[in-house]
Parts: C-alpha cells; structure tokens; sequence
C-alpha cells in the first residue's frame, strides 16, 4: 500500500511541475475547451429569453452558473483519452510501460490527477471572467458545496475507467475510431454536456440514470448549482461509487484477456 | 500551369494511397453518419422547446448543419492535414525538405496531403443542404446559387489563411500541438448561425476567427438574407488574410533554422 501511495504522490508532483512550464499551451487547450460551452449557453439563453425568462426550471442566470461549473467539470474530466490507448497499443509503447512493477492504469491515473491542481489554478482566471460576462446565478449551501468537491473527483474517475476500456479494444481491432467517435456521442447526448438532463424527455432521463454519462456531467454540476435533496445527492454519490467499481472490474478483465494479444517489435 | 500539374499529382498520390485501404471508406462514412445524427438530436432538442432560434427556423438551421458538416469535411480532408505535417515537420526540423524544393514553399506545404475518404462528410453535408431546401419550400435562384457558392469558397480561403497563420506560428512557439483542439472548439461555434452570439463574441468569430464567413454567410445567401455588401466584405478579408498568411509564412521561414537534417 505505502508503494502505491508513493507512487501516487511523486507521479502527481512530477505531473504539477511539468504542466505548469505548458502554461500557454494549457491555456491554448483551455481555450478552446471554454468556447464549447458559451456556445450552449448562448443557444439556451437565447431559448430562455424568447420564452419569457426561464426554460425547464432555469432562468437566464441558473443557465449561466450550470454552464460555468460546467467548464470546471470538464477540466477535471480530462483523462488519458482512447485515441492515447490506440497510439500506445499500435505503435508498441504499451511494453515499455508493462516493464513497471504496477498496472500502467495507475501512472495514467496519478499523472491526470496531478495536472488537475495545474488546471484548476489556470481555470480560475477564465471562470472569473465568464461570470463578469454572463452573471451567473449560484447560491449553495456548504453541503452542496462539499459533495461538488467529492463529485468532481468521482467524475474523473468514472471517466477514466470509462475511456481505459474503450482504448483497450484497440487490443482486439485497430479500427477503433468510429467506436470512440459513436461513445463520445452518446456521451454527448446523454451526460448533460449539451443540455442539462432535466430538458431532456422523460424516457432519455431514465434511460440515463443507468449509463454511466450523466454521473460524469451533470450529476456534479447540478450537485452545486441545482436544488437536489440530500438523498439524491448521497445517491449521486453511490451512482460514482458503483460506476468506478464496475469500471475497475472491466478494466481488469479487459486486461487480463486483452494484454496476451499485444505483441510489439522492438523497444 | 505547374502548379497545376502539381496539385494534381499530389492529389492522385492522396487518392491512390487512401484507395488501398477500402475499408476506411465505410468507417468514415460510419463517422459521418454518427457526427450526423448528433447534429440532428441536437437541433431537435432545441426545437423541442422553441419554434425559432434567434430568427432562424429549423429547415434554416439544418442548413447552416449542413454546410457546417461541408466545410468540416474540406478542412478535414484538405487542410487541417497539411498543417499538422507543417506544425510535426516544424518540430523535428524536417520541412528543409521541403523548402529546397523548386517551387513555391508555402503552396507546397498546403497540397501535400489529402484525406479523400474524409469527403464523405462533405458528401453527408451536401444531402442534408438538399433536404434543407426541399423543406425551405423556398425557390433558390441562380443568383442565390452563385452567391451561395461564392460564399462558400471566399469562406474555404479564410479558414485555410486563419490556419497557416496558427500554424506558422509554431516558427516560434514549436510545440502547438494544442492548436488543433483550439481550432476545433472555435470551429463548432459555427453549428449555430452567428447572429445568436453576443456582440463580442460575433466580432471574434467573425474577423478573428473567419467562422461566420465560412458557415454562416453561405447559409444567409442560400436563405436570401445576404446583402451584396457582406459579399465585398467577405472578399476584402479574403485578400486581406491571404496578404497577411503570406506575410506572416515568409517572416516564420526565415526565422526557422532546421535541424541540419
């Protein structure tokens, strides 16, 4: 344990020192991160104000505070991506990281975790500035705030499990882009990315309870910017909890059947 | 007339090359086909709300989805590729190859590569323009045809120009490998017309990213909102941005040293 534990905490150190000599280059990320949500806002206000003020419970200003804690949400939703997994299982990286005396998950998991603390500190100028733009509305209470915080990190972990076994397909096929490509859509749709859940029909919301999307987006913003009980948000909480669970479970049986697939040349 | 002959090899050299790998073809018409469906969820959430978004109807908006996905899928296909072996030669210091070719350096940099099954997007594009019409029950004239196409390639220059200078750039920044992503963000604002924006952000979308040129306008002559004074607008920026690529591509050349390799 003490290893791990370890590991952990240079891998994340080493990842805070090396992002933060990247700034332009986060912020350039960034950047182009904070766009797609001003696009939704924009849209949603747009609808809102033609409808008198509010839509589906939110007013021009509870639109503002989603979308903004929304652009927090996806930087802590930042994770090795699948399109990363292909690139290592193809090109034969993956064996340089099978020489380590732990699963290559966790040096994924620790670097990731690291650079948040980069991003979170970058973030805060640009959230500044957006809520001088767009003037949200955001009242929660300290109990809100606290499950936000827990909630962020389940978010990550929730997808980082999620992408881990989408990129280890690339150990069964190495045409694996229009798989990702239909995922990412259907996190798009069904995560509260675009929208939140609550605009959605009713069927697409009980279909989404039981996918693991929403647990990722819009369960940690409305977490802060919604008027959940206190048993929904606990709920929320379990929903992570099970999700990371079955997600480390799949990645360990992907693994275990996948890993004897991979050979590469060299190295 | 060498150019000519040229662009015209590189590209039978793209096609014979993506040609070996049929398969592709159906993946990216798959790819197409959920980027497609995507955008038609979206739109039909937001007209599950409301009937009009900013002015703008549905079949209007489909429009402007489809020759979103159009433009989407020429700088896919055509730009977007040559820009990031500019940016990795860049890098690793291998474009003297390039440039001690006998022809222009930055014309050569731009027909290099073509991803020709990525033109399936262009072709997803034109089927959903085509139904935009039918259901605009509106007559497209020859005028607005013409002014429509116009548009359409004035807006194509822009996005190639406003892509070379953020690539160029990387003569002195060198790792930019984030552009991509930033460009693509920038890029999806175009999904909506971008009348809906606030002020600020129409202004930037419109002269510091030439968005609103390459998906809007078209969209406003096909749906008989342009005026012919955006027309000349959109072809002095066009050679405005076309002098300043130019500019910009010879300063980042003779600031680039190689790698003696």
């Amino acid at each position: 344990m003490k290893r791990y534990i370890d590991f952990y905490l240079t891998s994340m150190k080493i990842a805070i020192l090396e992002q933060f000599q990247y700034r332009a280059q986060n912020y350039f990320y960034m950047v182009g991160v904070i766009v797609e949500p001003t696009i939704y806002l924009v849209v949603w206000s747009t609808i809102a104000n033609q409808q008198g003020g509010s839509i589906g419970g939110y007013s021009s200003g509870g639109l503002a505070a989603y979308y903004i804690v929304w652009t927090l949400v996806r930087q802590m939703n930042i994770v090795f991506t699948p399109y990363g997994w292909e690139d290592r299982i193809q090109h034969g990286r993956l064996s340089m990281e099978l020489m380590r005396p732990m699963h290559p998950i966790h040096s994924d998991v620790s670097y990731f975790a690291g650079w948040k603390f980069v991003m979170i500190i970058l973030w805060i100028p640009i959230a500044t500035a957006l809520a001088l733009i767009f003037k949200p509305i955001l009242n929660p209470t300290w109990v809100q705030v606290l499950v936000f915080v827990v909630a962020i990190w389940g978010a990550y972990l929730v997808r980082t499990m999620i992408y881990a076994v989408l990129g280890l397909i690339t150990l069964w096929t190495t045409r694996v882009s229009a798989i990702f490509e239909l995922v990412f859509a259907l996190e798009m749709i069904l995560s509260g990315r675009f929208v939140p859940m609550t605009l959605m029909p009713v069927w697409v919301q009980h279909l989404a309870y039981y996918l693991p999307f929403q647990w990722t987006f819009f369960f940690p913003i409305n977490a802060l910017v919604g008027r959940s009980s206190s048993i929904e948000l606990l709920t929320g909480l379990g929903m992570q909890l099970i999700w990371i669970l079955i997600g480390i479970l799949i990645v360990k049986i992907v693994w275990h059947f996948g890993i004897r697939r991979f050979s590469s040349v060299g190295n | 007339m060498k150019i000519i002959k040229l662009v015209w090899s590189y590209l039978r050299i793209g096609i014979a090359n993506e040609l070996q790998y049929r398969v592709n073809f159906f993946i990216q018409l798959l790819q197409s086909f959920i980027a497609l469906a995507t955008g038609l969820i979206v739109l039909w959430l937001v007209f599950s709300q409301t009937t009009e978004l900013g002015g703008w109807s549905q079949p209007e908006l489909l429009a402007v989805m489809g020759i979103y996905m159009l433009v989407g899928g020429v700088i896919q296909s055509a730009i977007q590729p040559n820009m990031q072996r500019l940016m990795n030669e860049i890098q690793d210091g291998t474009l003297d190859f390039a440039l001690t070719k006998p022809v222009d350096g930055q014309i050569l940099i731009s027909i290099r590569e073509f991803r020709f099954w990525q033109l399936t997007d262009v072709l997803v594009g034109l089927v959903v323009i085509v139904i935009a019409i039918v259901q605009l029950k509106e007559q497209v004239g020859i005028l607005q045809a013409l002014a429509f196409i116009a548009a359409l390639i004035l807006g194509g220059i822009m996005i190639y120009c406003f892509w070379l200078i953020l690539t160029t750039t990387a003569f002195w920044i060198i790792r930019i490998w984030e552009l991509v992503n930033l460009f693509q963000g920038l890029y999806a604002a175009g999904r909506w017309p971008v009348t809906i924006y606030p002020q600020w952000l129409r202004i930037g979308l419109t002269f510091l990213v030439p968005v609103a040129f390459a998906i809007t306008v078209p969209a406003q002559a096909l749906t008989n909102r342009l005026t012919p004074l955006t027309l000349v607008e959109a072809l002095g920026l066009a050679v405005l941005l076309m002098g300043l690529a130019r500019v910009i591509w010879r300063m980042g050349v003779r600031s680039y040293s190689g790698a003696s390799a």
